[in-house]
């Protein structure tokens, strides 16, 4: 027995609640995110629009896109950015009256409703391919339906994916992320102080302030 | 392939077919990636910290490995054709082997110019080399991308690297400036072009370029607006990294910012990579679609040729002033990417035309910067204008060197920067965009102020300058004996006797003219005279030698450049 | 989006959602299917709730033993209720708001503490697959293909329960903990990943029963020997910090923090952090059982014929009984790492090793004698990294402007001794 309460477009009932539960959460979290007057808030409404990304990638049946997200964005990047934000001791409440720079608030606004415009003019016009040549086989569905230990679902198919089609995409990836795990060192690295004096290395005086706070010690 | 059969047949699940890799398509990449990360594991395994010289000679030797191997390629690709390799991922074509060999020489040439840089601020380590070579294969990565997802981990790598390279330098508060400015504009940047893929695989539903090409070659997609816009924001981001007007805002910043012989790395490489694939990208894959995007490219030529020039004019730092130069240049390439939106051959000359514009700056800009980076002194700081004063009477070398190479960028004869100019505007005017021919002339004529003005305040006699200006050049010249004195610790290259004469010689046997009264050896310092280290008066040789032979002899270089636009299409 | 707006759209139900995994689903959806779903639900919940109780007197009383006291005794028999009392007790306290507080996070932390851990349960498998009537349906909650990546999910989320907390409380102690907490969570993380990697590699499936099943046919297929031991001891190490329980629980670490993150609750808020900690324990130990022990599935199977029901829920109980024993006992014997030492062992050793074992798994899954190949490189590697450690720990000690933390000779007072080299150090502004 299927719910047989099917909407015109093919979606059920619970796939249009969960849609618009979701779409409902995604859009009062990335109001949240311009809105908040304090950093925290604005990182929690954050992982609000997140969450509900989330739950639309469930319900387009991407349950590791959406595991993805959750582990990614919700519980790395943002944590991340908390983590900053306690640190640095920026979490005092902004003052979102102000305007830096004149006029740019409207600007904002218009820039915005020409995006959004657009975009829905994108979605509603436009004739989307998306998913003609690059998917294996049906999600859900066997890749290989002869041989019975076959791997099947989406995870299955993004392995595929990314070990033929995207394979030099997955290697270029790992020299991204050397990269960028070089520069976050050099970056934070501590600037050695003996560079600026050469050759401080060894002063007379240091052996002698080690001993006398051994002898403090003792 | 004997390897992923192995791995397939032996995998649990009855296994997927690896798809073929062909290792010469990648060979330069991974020997500049590899020999980078080795440099950097043998720092970490090594008691003491690697010597300079050790990290640039290594440096030299990847580079160089690459370039050989991106030769073997080019031989390999006259002789058998070009071809598709790692699932249609990477293409090896005479395009991607002319990028190849500009970023590695680029990087060669950067390596030579940091040298002396090291030294003289004092850096340790080898991640200024590390760092330069993984942004040199990002660079390569673009030039040979043949999927919209490689060009983008190019485009990040190549960034991710440029952005730590400008704040690298961590005792000058600009730098760090410059390197927040280019980060976030870069990120932005990198959004919007993520956004552009993501739209076009909306719309053709693959991120392949020769499937793209393939898909709006069989299919007339009616409603085309998804497919414009990803086209659109595409170019956004491209003219982002190459820094076409409107989207130049962080160019002056950043090269001024920024660690001046990585100043030349960043303008020559990743104007060369960006522009590499966006030629690839547009022409190969959107050329179905070249009435819609030659009229933007058009606009965004006309506004980079104008506003790089004007701007330049009213510059007083020499790195913001070539810094717009670079900007003006990239409208030059624009009109070359313009005229390869045409049909057939004249389409053909249009990307062989970029492409030697290109091979023509990287040279250029990267023998400029070294000059910079060299008179910029200890701190990395001298950048006014006014300090080349009396230059040709201090250093004529240097001054010489660098008025060849900013009279090539103006586009004097004998100059590869004249053939480059004429190439793309010839091609401009086949491809009967003649308006835009003609504001590229004008353009020219405004920069060739700008170069000149520098060119002609070297060689200013010291009587123009000012009772105060000489006063200022009394106390820089008691400055200049203090480093002077410094200069037997550092072996750094002093301008005085026997060595002096050395530089004569190099310069006189790189540079196919040398007028008699510069070969002189300079009598006294007049003015504050800084050490010219030894690999960068050679790098400074190969750019003016690649500069003036070719300017000279501009056969071998149109005729590689031709055999590059080829471009491998479906 | 797209099944709202694609005519063409294939039909898509909820019961879609699984029904790669979960049995239950396969006829679709109608009211036994709600109802078998909403008693497993409270099923469960309940149970937590109970088994949280007895935990805490379990705790109590084993560490009692192990020190020598008698520990609870006089709430119910054998001081059984005694949880239940400190819990009715909680609940009637005032609940405080720090003035400086902000009070929405303040309030919103517990919950996002308490949450995930009660979510995690759901995926574990507590027993085997049961019919009754037409339908047949597994015993755990809920089945989804990721469900191992659900497990990783959620213990990320619970990061926010501490760090928030600690940063809402506008109090320096609860930051500094908080602080403390979410850098170990994030830290050890990487480790707990990569060895759920090692499990999924030979499991060839991430889902939780998948897991299970493949280890189903006696206990020489569990993971803990298909994978060699090591996989379960690293596990072992990041859970246990994961928890921040002892010896890593830095985070509440009274001698240094007062009480660490919930240092400025109170009342039930207070409670619900407690909740979550035990159930966390609790979760986590069937997650160890799970992924290493076969989960519901006992040493050799179905010995008793007619207890096929049953039996495997005890054996679940059983193994997890044990690992709860094992965290108590942790806490017993182990004295609390130093900061440091904990964050060494996460990135230089963990990390590392954890990653090593990788690569010898898959390596030996593709091709036994590529392990063995892979198993040497895997080792030059180690000595190489290990080489690169001992260097940079002697460029630190050459640059350093204090000694690393272990080697420090504390001076009784800088300003005492009062000699030149003590004002000139301090000049160069080392923090002394």
């Amino acid at each position: 027995m299927t719910l047989t309460l099917l909407a015109a477009g093919g979606a059920t009932i619970p796939d249009i609640i969960v849609f618009a539960v979701s779409a409902a959460v995604i859009i009062m979290g990335a109001f949240g995110v311009v809105t908040s007057r304090n950093p925290v808030h604005a990182a929690l409404s954050l992982v609000m629009t997140l969450f509900g990304v989330a739950v639309l990638f469930i319900e387009q049946d991407a349950n590791f896109l959406a595991a993805v997200q959750v582990i990614v964005y919700a519980g790395a990047i943002v944590v991340l950015f908390l983590f900053v934000i306690m640190f640095l001791g920026v979490d005092r409440r902004e003052n979102i009256e102000a305007e830096p720079l004149v006029g740019q608030r409207p600007l904002a606004l218009i820039f915005v409703g020409v995006a959004v415009a657009s975009l829905v003019a994108l979605l509603v016009s436009s004739h989307w391919v998306t998913g003609a040549h690059g998917v294996v086989g049906p999600i859900n569905g066997s890749v290989n339906p002869g041989s019975p230990g076959a791997p099947s679902g989406e995870v299955a198919q993004l392995g595929k994916q990314l070990f033929t089609t995207y394979l030099f995409a997955f290697e270029a990836t790992a020299a991204l992320l050397v990269i960028a795990v070089v520069g976050a060192v050099v970056l934070a690295r501590r600037e050695r102080r003996d560079l600026e004096k050469p050759s401080v290395e060894s002063p007379d005086d240091e052996p002698s302030s080690d001993s006398s706070e051994k002898e403090v010690l003792r | 392939m004997r390897v992923a059969l192995l791995i397939a047949s032996a995998s649990l699940h009855g296994g997927i077919a690896m798809p073929h890799i062909a290792y010469l398509a990648i060979l330069p990449e991974i020997v500049m990636l590899g020999g980078a990360i080795l440099l950097l594991a043998v720092a970490s395994l090594v008691r003491s910290a690697l010597n300079v010289t050790v990290i640039t000679v290594s440096t030299l030797v990847i580079s160089l490995a690459s370039l050989a191997a991106a030769l073997w390629q080019f031989f390999d690709v006259q002789s058998h054709g070009a071809y598709t390799t790692l699932d249609h991922a990477v293409v090896l074509d005479g395009f991607s082997v002319l990028v190849t060999v500009l970023v590695a020489s680029a990087m060669a040439l950067t390596a030579l110019v940091g040298d002396g840089y090291q030294r003289r601020e004092g850096l340790a380590g080898p991640e200024f080399n590390v760092l330069a070579m993984v942004s040199a294969t990002g660079a390569m990565l673009m030039g040979e991308a043949n999927d919209l997802v490689i060009v983008f981990l190019g485009l990040e790598i190549l960034s991710i690297a440029l952005y730590v390279l400008a704040a690298f330098n961590r005792r000058r508060a600009e730098s760090g400036e410059a390197a927040l400015k280019y980060f976030l504009l870069g990120g932005f940047s990198s959004a919007i072009f993520v956004y552009g893929i993501a739209l076009t695989y909306g719309a053709t539903g693959t991120t392949n370029l020769t499937q793209i090409a393939d898909f709006l070659a069989k299919n007339v997609v009616v409603s085309d607006g998804l497919l414009l816009a990803g086209l659109t924001l595409l170019l956004v981001g491209f003219a982002f990294k190459v820094a076409a007007v409107p989207f130049h805002m962080w160019t002056p910043d950043v090269y001024q910012g920024s660690p001046t012989p990585i100043t030349g790395f960043m303008s020559a490489v990743a104007k060369a990579a960006g522009f590499a694939a966006l030629i690839r990208v547009f022409v190969s894959s959107f050329g179905v679609l070249r009435v819609d995007w030659q009229p933007i490219i058009y606009a965004l030529a006309v506004v980079t040729l104008l506003v790089g020039a004007v701007l330049a004019l009213i510059q007083t730092d020499i790195k913001r002033m070539l810094a717009y130069s670079s900007i003006n240049h990239a409208g030059f390439v624009l009109l070359g990417l313009e005229a390869a939106g045409a049909l057939g051959k004249v389409g053909a000359r249009g990307v062989s035309s970029a492409l030697y514009y290109l091979f023509a700056y990287t040279f250029m800009a990267i023998g400029s910067f070294a000059i910079v980076s060299v008179l910029g002194g200890r701190g990395d700081a001298a950048h006014e204008i006014s300090n080349y004063k009396g230059l040709g009477k201090r250093q004529p070398f240097l001054a010489l060197a660098f008025a060849v190479l900013l009279l090539s960028q103006a586009g004097a004869p004998f100059t590869t920067g004249f053939w480059a100019k004429l190439q793309v505007v010839a091609a401009a005017v086949d491809a009967n965009s003649v308006p835009l021919a003609v504001i590229a002339m004008v353009s020219a004529a405004v920069a060739a102020f700008f170069y000149l003005r520098v060119v002609l305040l070297m060689y200013s006699p010291k009587k123009f300058v000012s009772d105060q200006e000489g006063d200022r050049l009394e106390n820089l010249d008691a400055s200049g004996d203090a480093v002077a004195s410094t200069s037997a610790r550092e072996p750094l290259w002093s301008g005085s006797g026997r060595q002096t004469a050395l530089v004569n010689e190099l310069n006189a046997t790189l540079l196919l003219e040398s007028s008699p009264e510069t070969i002189e050896v300079p009598d006294e310092r007049e003015g504050d005279v800084v050490n010219v280290p030894v690999l960068a008066v050679v790098a400074i040789g190969i750019c003016i030698a690649v500069t003036v032979g070719f300017g000279v002899f501009p056969a071998p270089l149109a005729d590689f450049a031709h055999k590059a636009s080829l471009l491998f299409m479906p | 989006m797209r099944s709202l707006l694609d005519p063409t759209a294939h039909l898509r139900t909820l019961g879609a959602l699984a029904s790669s995994g979960d049995p239950l689903f396969v006829h679709g959806l109608n009211w036994q299917v709600w109802l078998i779903v909403a008693i497993k639900v409270l099923v469960a919940f309940s149970a937590l709730l109970v088994s949280v109780m007895l935990m805490i007197w379990f705790e109590r009383k084993v560490i009692s033993d192990m020190q020598s006291r008698i520990g609870p005794n006089r709430a119910g028999p054998w001081g059984l209720l005694q949880t239940m009392a400190d819990g009715i007790k909680l609940f009637f306290k005032e609940d405080l708001l720090p003035e400086r507080a902000d009070s929405f996070v303040f309030k919103l932390a517990p919950y996002l503490s308490l949450i995930p851990a009660l979510l995690i349960f759901t995926v574990v498998p507590v027993g085997g697959v049961i019919t009754v009537g037409s339908h047949t349906f597994e015993l755990q909650v809920a089945d989804p293909p990721i469900g191992i990546l659900f497990v990783l999910a959620m213990s990320s989320i619970a990061v926010y329960g501490v760090m928030l907390a600690g940063w809402s409380s506008g109090s320096k102690y609860p930051l500094l903990g908080s602080v403390r907490a979410s850098a170990q969570m994030i830290s050890y993380e990487a480790a707990l990943g990569m060895t759920v990697v090692t499990v999924v590699l030979i499991s060839g499936s991430l889902s939780t029963r998948a897991i299970v099943d493949s280890q189903a046919a006696a206990f020489w297929d569990w993971n803990l020997i298909r994978l060699g031991f090591l996989p379960f001891i690293f596990f072992m190490i990041a859970i246990t910090a994961e928890l921040t329980r002892p010896p890593f629980d830095l985070t509440e670490a009274e001698s240094e923090l007062v009480g660490g993150f919930h240092t400025e609750y109170s009342s039930i808020r207070f409670a619900l952090f407690f909740l979550a900690e035990f159930m966390n324990t609790i979760t986590m130990s069937a997650v160890v059982v799970t992924l290493f022990f076969g989960g519901p599935d006992g040493p050799i199977p179905r010995f008793i014929p007619t207890a096929e029901i049953w039996m495997p829920v005890v054996w679940f109980l059983l193994k997890v009984l044990v690992f709860l024993f094992i965290y108590v006992w942790f806490r017993a014997a182990l004295p609390r790492f130093r900061y440091d030492q904990l964050m060494d062992l996460g990135w230089k050793r963990l990390i590392p090793m954890t990653l090593g074992w990788l690569m010898i798994v898959a390596a030996i899954v593709v091709w036994h004698w590529w392990g063995l190949l892979v198993a040497v490189g895997v080792v030059a590697a180690a000595v190489l990294l290990n080489r690169a450690f001992a260097v940079g720990a002697t460029r630190e000690e050459e640059h350093a402007i204090l000694p690393p933390v272990g080697q420090r000779v504390w001076a009784l007072s800088a300003s005492d001794s009062g000699s030149d080299v003590d004002a000139e150090r301090g000049d160069e502004g080392g923090p002394r």
